[in-house]
């Protein structure tokens, strides 16, 4: 009487149970794993309240002429021009100025201005605009309605709007048609730990140095110190909406 | 007085009735398609840019919400303000301002540069945001003028008529405040920025409101082979006068402001003096054809029982106003933002300091009056289906 009880077989359904466990792991262990490795990466190189990220654009080492460091935006983005000037996306642009009063020229380069305060921010109606808690401010081209009402807001006209469709993208800036876009302060580089903006490594390149990228909340940061020992200004102070972004000898 | 009688509207031939219809139809299907096209290719068709970054579908859709609101107002003074006169006009005033409403909304949405990502503007709430407070006021504007119908043609619900009026006229307050303040809360732009701007919106809805109003009522009673009695006119028109004259005193308040701020002389020489077509608009379009010519016509003596100056005046508010969001929308844009006090742009990447033309082109003129044809769609066929205007309006 080998099997005359009437329990059930515990045998078979540990065999069965186990078989379906196992089947489960194998189907949930990758997406597991990944989710581990994700977390752990941002863990390890995620925004983190502790910095504050910003530039200081030394308006005097900017040198008339070049474009070293919109070209170098441009590749690392993907950023291409389609010939139409006013539809073309611009993350970064040279600006050279005249003091009316007393003739001084400047030369500077104006981009998104990762304000404490963004405009762009208050007016988004779904959440696109957004500040990380280490002071860039982005787009989430997931929400992005393409309204372009923080176009109409932004104070620096650091916001371009997608006009067309777009072929052969950086995998370091995802795009795509009917959506605004700015200046990410190379956030891509950022989470990787890289401390330097493609516009900073190329004006460094051609020997200008007019560009500083930094952690302003570090007091021991090379940014900070310049700041410190300095009189830079923000661009329409006015506003106060505390820039990331500083000028030097403007 | 005597009893109203409403009855669903039907023209004098039905050969009118269907063909103005199909038209409207034809009108709606030019612009959905304008619209796939820009959709479709992006909006480097258009002639919108990264420097004008709002055009004529903005102005096309503002203009027409604003108005939606303003079209309520006879609903209101009936039902609010207790006038006996405006009674009988309410039924039409809600249909009217939930006509105008769709076709403006139907307009900004399929301008946006993702419509297929309507449902995250419907989810996804940035509370300080005024454009996420529109969307709320917006759709909530359909649901109140909805009810406030509902109590209007049903008598079993017609006691609760006086409580919905009061919300439905605090809500259409709230609308268009909420509207004008989409430019009041922009602090980048010397064209806006300015608190005036939500009162402001709000009487320019009072008054293209009511010259929609009228001018539609006009032309209902007379396909309609209806009467409608001169009294009733002269009272409307009457009270056109007055919104005209207030939105002229507001422009005169906004003006005169910048023009004491030495910081908002540039934009001011910019609109009044040397802008080009936007000065044109101000004056000609505006001022001329917006203030000037429908005060004359509505108060002229000489015009006193003139039907045809009364439609003319509405006419006139209309295009007037048209021009009006014009040079608020585009003109304010145009006018470059002063980044840097004190200097001169010599040279920039990206056209700083310098004023940007805007040259509409044909299918933004197209989806922004389809969303005109959407609103007479929605009117033509709710007073048909539906009793809202009363059988005679006769004295």
């Amino acid at each position: 009487m080998s099997n005359k009880c009437d329990q059930p077989n515990m045998d078979r359904r540990k065999m069965i149970g186990g078989a379906i466990a196992a089947t489960g792991a194998m189907t949930i262990a990758p997406g597991v794993i990944l989710h581990a490795a994700s977390v752990s990466d941002e863990a390890s190189s995620g925004a983190d309240a502790k910095h504050r990220w910003g530039m200081l654009i030394d308006s005097n080492k900017c040198a008339d002429g070049c474009s070293a460091c919109v070209d170098a935006c441009n590749t690392e983005h993907g950023l291409k021009g389609h010939g139409r000037p006013a539809t073309d996306a611009v993350w970064i642009r040279p600006v050279k100025l005249k003091d009316k009063q007393t003739g001084r020229e400047n030369r500077l380069v104006m981009m998104c201005q990762h304000c404490e305060h963004p405009p762009c921010v208050d007016v988004c109606p779904t959440n696109a605009s957004f500040k990380r808690v280490d002071g860039i401010v982005l787009v989430d081209r997931h929400r992005c309605i393409g309204c372009r009402y923080c176009m109409m807001a932004c104070p620096y006209k650091a916001r371009s709007f997608i006009h067309e469709a777009l072929t052969e993208q950086s995998v370091n800036a995802p795009r795509g048609k009917g959506c605004v876009e700015s200046c990410t302060l190379c956030v891509h580089r950022v989470d990787d730990g890289v401390m330097q903006t493609a516009c900073q490594e190329a004006c460094a390149e051609e020997g200008h140095a007019a560009i500083l990228f930094g952690d302003l909340n570090d007091p021991n940061s090379e940014i900070s110190k310049t700041l410190k020992s300095t009189n830079s200004v923000q661009i329409r102070a006015d506003l106060e909406l505390n820039t990331g972004v500083r000028y030097l000898n403007l | 007085m005597s009893k109203m009688y409403y009855r669903e509207l039907y023209c004098g031939t039905p050969a009118r009735y269907w063909s103005g219809l199909a038209l409207l139809g034809v009108i709606i299907a030019i612009g959905l398609g304008a619209a796939y096209y820009m959709e479709h290719n992006g909006h480097w068709v258009t002639g919108m840019s990264n420097q004008i970054v709002w055009g004529l579908p903005h102005v096309f859709a503002i203009f027409l919400i604003v108005a939606a609101s303003g079209a309520l107002n006879v609903a209101s003074i009936g039902s609010v303000f207790g006038g006996p006169l405006y009674k009988p006009l309410g039924r039409y005033s809600g249909l009217l301002a939930i006509g105008l409403l769709a076709g403006g909304l139907m307009v900004l949405v399929l301008d946006l540069g993702r419509p297929d990502r309507l449902i995250v503007a419907m989810t996804e709430y940035n509370f300080k945001s005024i454009f996420a407070w529109n969307v709320i006021l917006y759709t909530g504007f359909f649901a109140i003028v909805g009810i406030y119908l509902w109590t209007m043609i049903d008598r079993s619900v017609n006691k609760y008529n006086r409580t919905v009026g009061f919300a439905a006229f605090f809500w259409r307050i709230a609308l268009t405040t909420g509207t004008g303040s989409i430019f009041g809360f922009l602090v980048a732009r010397e064209a806006y920025d300015a608190a005036i701007m939500a009162p402001m919106f709000v009487i320019m809805s009072f008054s293209y409101g009511l010259a929609f109003f009228i001018i539609t009522l006009i032309a209902a009673y007379i396909w309609g082979d209806r009467e409608l009695g001169d009294f009733r006119l002269t009272k409307l028109k009457n009270l056109l006068g007055v919104f005209v004259g207030a939105v002229f005193y507001f422009t005169l308040a906004y003006n005169l402001t910048n023009l004491y701020i030495t910081q908002h002389h540039g934009i001011e020489r910019f609109i009044l003096l040397d802008g080009g077509i936007y000065t044109q608009m101000f004056w000609i379009g505006q001022i001329f054809i917006g203030s000037i010519i429908p005060l004359f016509l509505l108060y002229s003596p000489a015009f006193e029982k003139s039907r045809w100056a009364i439609a003319a005046a509405s006419i006139a508010v209309l295009i007037g106003g048209f021009f009006q969001i014009y040079v608020i929308v585009i003109g304010g844009q145009a006018y470059p933002m002063n980044l840097f006090p004190g200097k001169e742009v010599v040279e920039s990447g990206f056209y700083d300091g310098q004023v940007m033309s805007y040259v509409p082109t044909l299918p933004e003129a197209a989806l922004g009056v389809a969303g005109i044809a959407v609103a007479l769609t929605m009117v033509a066929v709710g007073a048909r289906v539906f009793k809202v205007f009363p059988e005679t309006l006769e004295d």
